[in-house]
């Protein structure tokens, strides 16, 4: 998504070059095209658009790109932070 | 024939087609009435929590051994776009249990997985029903779905399909194109949300309301039920706008309002609403109470703001854990500020 961005150098995106055997799944995958192959491996394009969604990750056959993967809700982190505190889980968030 | 004492068939099957595997519910294509008021039920929020179908395996059309298999989420919204988008093509429909969520939140939460992909496919008798080995998985689905390890677990190959159900039959029939791989936040996508956005809010606003009551009571008498009769309403007024600004007008505004942080998004609308009530009110209210209606609808409004990350498609838990640090001690200072100013009004009088 080109119009709509949100804000930079935030990712815990990397992509380790070497392990990388540019089969392309990160590429496939990736809702905001961060990713794209770049001759015979899967390079950084967008840095910036990454959502830390982990679908690339959790696709890629040799671990060559990693991310933190979570949800970019505050109310879902709200819920963690009270949860944490409480000990228990007394807040669910949204969904 | 399929009647059964005890069960009832869901409005949305049409018949029950005989298979390898036993007989598998066939499902309309286009909504009815019935569909149509649920969806709107759930739309509204409230049912949205507990909206769900029964996971297992569905078929639209005419489905042969050849026919591509679909999976997608037991959220009914997920399962509907699904077979809505599927008029006229022949398939089969495996719906994994994602505990009624839709499939872009349960595999973010690990429920949409390779796990549940797997144990459906077994549960069905999948290798039983097609001749291929293929599974058409959603985009949305692979931050919980490895392709890899579904292959290696069940021999069958995911092939990722389209983020929108929309783009199903051009999918089939010429397979992914760039733009159906990338998400979309439109203007219409955005309104859509709204009324869940403004449903939660509501249990939130009654737990305020006797605290707002008080408080537009409280004076140099300690409490006037009079006065609270009296003010009462302008604070509720500015929660209500606050309300609307952060859950209306940052939605609607989204891509239009400054600011990557939606706190900051929330910050203006609210800013913009509050000052607009305190014009409007100008004659009625001091200006310690006019600083504190504008504080009370700014910070409720960035708030919400702050909230809606979660409902986009584009933020980031990094970049919403960075700016959250920044939001909320800003919202906490205004709600306080708003509180300090309007006991200062009522205590120190000054009202106009």
């Amino acid at each position: 998504m080109k119009k709509m961005r949100y804000i930079n150098e935030r990712a815990s995106l990397a992509l380790d070059q070497e392990r990388c055997i540019g089969c392309g799944r990160c590429v496939t995958v990736c809702p905001h095209r961060v990713v794209a192959l770049e001759g015979d491996k899967a390079g950084i394009v967008d840095f910036n658009g990454c959502i830390e969604c982990g679908a690339c990750a959790n696709n890629c056959p040799t671990l060559a790109i990693s991310v933190t993967p979570g949800t970019g809700c505050a109310a879902y982190i709200i819920a963690e932070w009270v949860n944490k505190l409480a000990g228990r889980k007394i807040m669910s968030g949204c969904c | 024939m399929h009647e059964r004492a005890g069960y009832a068939i869901c409005h949305y099957v049409t018949d029950f087609i005989e298979t390898a595997v036993g007989p598998v519910p066939r499902v309309a294509t286009s909504p009815t009435l019935s569909d149509r008021l649920q969806t709107m039920a759930a739309r509204s929020g409230l049912s949205r929590d507990n909206y769900p179908v029964t996971p297992g395996l569905y078929c639209v059309g005419n489905p042969d051994r050849d026919a591509p298999v679909l999976a997608s989420a037991n959220f009914k919204l997920s399962f509907d776009h699904l077979r809505w988008s599927l008029a006229g093509e022949d398939g089969w429909l495996l719906v994994l249990d994602t505990r009624g969520i839709n499939v872009w939140c349960a595999a973010g939460k690990g429920t949409f997985a390779t796990e549940e992909l797997v144990r459906s496919v077994r549960a069905c008798g999948l290798e039983k029903l097609v001749g291929h080995r293929q599974l058409i998985v959603p985009q949305l689905g692979a931050p919980g779905v490895s392709g890899l390890q579904v292959k290696k677990e069940c021999g069958f190959k995911v092939t990722f399909g389209p983020i929108r159900a929309a783009d199903l039959p051009k999918f089939l029939a010429k397979g992914a194109d760039e733009e159906m791989r990338e998400a979309t936040f439109s203007l219409g996508e955005r309104a859509v949300l709204i009324p869940v956005e403004l449903y939660l809010t509501i249990k939130p606003f009654f737990l305020a309301l006797l605290p707002l009551f008080l408080l537009a009571g409280a004076g140099p008498g300690f409490f006037s039920l009079a006065t609270a009769l009296e003010r009462g309403p302008v604070l509720i007024g500015a929660t209500l706008l606050g309300i609307g600004a952060g859950a209306i007008l940052v939605p609607l505004l989204l891509p239009l309002l400054p600011g990557r942080q939606f706190w900051i998004k929330g910050l203006i609308t609210g800013l913009g609403s509050g000052g607009l009530y305190w014009y409007l009110l100008s004659g009625g209210v001091s200006l310690a109470e006019g600083v504190a209606i504008l504080s009370w609808c700014t910070a409720i409004a960035s708030y919400l703001g702050m909230n809606f990350t979660g409902t986009t498609p584009f933020t980031s838990p990094s970049g919403v854990e960075y700016e959250m640090r920044r939001g909320i001690p800003l919202q906490i200072s205004l709600a306080m500020a708003a509180v300090v100013c309007w006991l200062l009004a009522s205590f120190l009088g000054g009202r106009s």
